[in-house]
């Protein structure tokens, strides 16, 4: 059946509303499953869901709908954020959730594009998604289609050489159908992303490689709207948007402390989180 | 007898099949000259993807073409091509991808240009992958047809392609079945299997073993490797060998002697080929002397093991 879905173009008042709704279950999560990855998944979160339910094109009755625009989870470790919007979308059940890296599971520890709708590649071996996406973006300008690619990196994650690879090869082929988002949270396992390996000059790197550039707060539903929306019109280069993002948003006691990315909560400090997050947003 | 580099079979091939499926798609680094899938490219420069010296990049590219309905060949030497593991495990083999990597400038074979331009490890690498089918003919006919094949098989494929000639062994390519070794020759209680470039070494070394009646199999598929022909040879054979251009780890050798003890051959096997070490420079057929798996040595290392 054909579907002509467009974009949700939800307001940031009601990003801002289901971002902190899969906050909590994100953490209630990673809780039961007593492993995974809180901060990294925290810092996406916002960015996930302004991606699902303001800008892209897709029908979560039809997972296969080729005029779908694609997301590629390339920090496949940030993965509970993806599956919480999934959720939100009514493509993962309520009571899946809770089966997280259990056995048996769709709901991997990282992401398996063989198991589950809407996880267009499986990563966690970092540094290749960006690859995949530029492959997707190539083969729809093939197809001749207008549907868009957008990808989700981490930062310490573009340590790896061959995300500096597709970064030289994107804008060769005029992939402006193409959309990395950087979730540069700074942090890595090892310690800050500016201790471990610096980054810095982000911005001009990439401007250097030929990307068009936006640097905005990735925790801003406004900004992250207003980036994509110039990342839409684009006429030739692929867009990188720099989303300068706080590890562990939205709870006090997790927000950029390293030690939070990739340990869960115990009971006790997920009530804690949970209660932060009830304040005022449900 | 011709004889040609299945690397050029491999170009004229994709060219061919370039013509009826729109869906291939061919994507090089900076070697399509050498892998001669320049051959495509020059049919179909619209489809063919120079994508620089950078393997990693092209593997991860080549998958999200696949996922996109595309059927990617991805090309380049064995080695850069496999030494990209990581990629090739997440992005192709445990992400199911459709795409087809064509390794050339297998092993010893290639030359003066030494290591590390040779596929020395390449099918070990491919074999551990599950879903991976890897393929290494012997000749431009079965080559074809194994190009054929890829290009239908819905899945991950290596194809191990040589950089210089080899002679045609078979009449026609409908011998190619995939998975299925093909008899060149019945025969008694020993059997040569070969792949490759050695399938042929194994048939004129042969001749010298003649006495010995050998069985000569060209065993064009490692994985998944032939258990119904290799159960005929546990039974009927004594002594069984191995001949490949490629270290004897992982490779033919490997996937024989697993498949024999697993069904009970009670008999000796013996793996001709690079012996656990490093390759160099030198002419091929002076290499293949070196290394022990040139016509003379195969029979004469075949033979005096025959009497021990």
């Amino acid at each position: 059946m054909a579907t002509s879905l467009q974009p949700l173009r939800l307001p940031a008042t009601e990003l801002e509303k289901i971002a902190s709704k899969c906050r909590r279950k994100i953490l209630t999560m990673l809780e039961k499953a007593q492993s995974g990855h809180p901060g990294g998944s925290l810092s996406a979160i916002d960015l996930i869901t302004t991606l699902f339910f303001h800008e892209m094109q897709m029908d979560p009755q039809n997972a296969s709908w080729e005029d779908r625009d694609r997301f590629v989870l390339s920090k496949g470790h940030g993965v509970p954020a993806l599956y919480a919007v999934l959720s939100e979308l009514g493509v993962i059940p309520e009571n899946e959730l809770s089966t997280l890296r259990r056995i048996n599971s769709r709901l991997q520890g990282h992401p398996d594009r063989v198991v589950l709708p809407f996880v267009e590649a499986s990563t966690g071996s970092l540094g290749q998604g960006l690859s995949i996406a530029q492959g997707i973006a190539l083969a729809l300008k093939l197809q001749k289609k207008k549907s868009r690619v957008f990808c989700l990196m981490g930062d310490g994650e573009t340590q790896e050489g061959q995300i500096w690879e597709t970064a030289m090869s994107a804008p060769k082929y005029h992939l402006n159908n193409l959309v990395a988002i950087l979730d540069n949270n700074n942090g890595q396992i090892d310690g800050h992303v500016t201790e471990v390996m610096d980054l810095e000059p982000i911005a001009d790197k990439w401007r250097s490689f030929n990307w068009a550039v936006h640097e905005i707060n990735g925790h801003s539903f406004k900004e992250v709207i207003g980036a994509l929306e110039k990342a839409r019109t684009e006429p030739q280069k692929p867009t990188l948007i720099l989303a300068r993002t706080v590890k562990g948003k939205g709870v006090s006691f997790m927000e950029n402390q390293i030690g939070w990315h990739g340990v869960a909560p115990t009971a006790e400090e997920l009530k804690k989180a949970l209660a932060e997050l009830s304040g005022g947003n449900s | 007898m011709g004889a040609k580099a299945t690397r050029d079979s491999f170009g004229e091939e994709l060219r061919e099949l370039g013509k009826s499926n729109p869906s291939i798609v061919v994507l090089d680094a900076d070697l399509s000259v050498s892998t001669k899938s320049v051959t495509f490219a020059k049919a179909f420069p619209e489809r063919f993807f120079q994508m620089g010296i950078a393997e990693a990049n092209m593997i991860g590219t080549a998958a999200g073409m696949a996922f996109s309905g595309f059927v990617p060949f991805c090309c380049s030497f064995g080695c850069f091509l496999t030494g990209k593991y990581e990629t090739i495990r997440v992005s192709v083999g445990y992400s199911q991808a459709n795409v087809k990597l064509v390794g050339t400038h297998a092993g010893l074979g290639i030359g003066e240009d030494g290591y590390t331009q040779m596929g020395l490890e390449d099918m070990n690498l491919m074999r551990g992958l599950p879903g991976m089918m890897v393929f290494n003919p012997a000749d431009d006919k079965t080559t074809r047809a194994a190009v054929r094949f890829a290009a239908e098989h819905r899945g991950p494929v290596y194809l191990r392609l040589t950089r210089q000639k080899l002679p045609d062994l078979h009449a026609s390519a409908d011998v190619f079945k995939p998975g299925r070794g093909i008899v060149l020759k019945s025969g008694g209680k020993l059997a040569l299997i070969g792949t490759g470039a050695t399938v042929a070494e194994a048939l004129q070394a042969a001749d010298g073993l003649s006495s010995y009646k050998p069985w000569v199999i060209d065993m064009h598929t490692i994985k998944p490797i032939d258990k119904e022909l290799l159960q005929t040879l546990a039974t009927q054979c004594t002594h069984v060998v191995t001949v490949e251009d490629h270290n004897v780890i992982g490779g033919l050798g490997s996937a024989v002697a697993e498949a024999l003890c697993e069904l009970g051959y009670p008999g000796k096997l013996l793996r001709l080929g690079v012996q656990d070490t490093y390759g160099e420079s030198g002419l091929p057929h002076e290499l293949f002397e070196k290394y022990g798996f040139s016509v003379a040595q195969i029979t004469r290392r075949v033979d005096q093991w025959m009497n021990h």
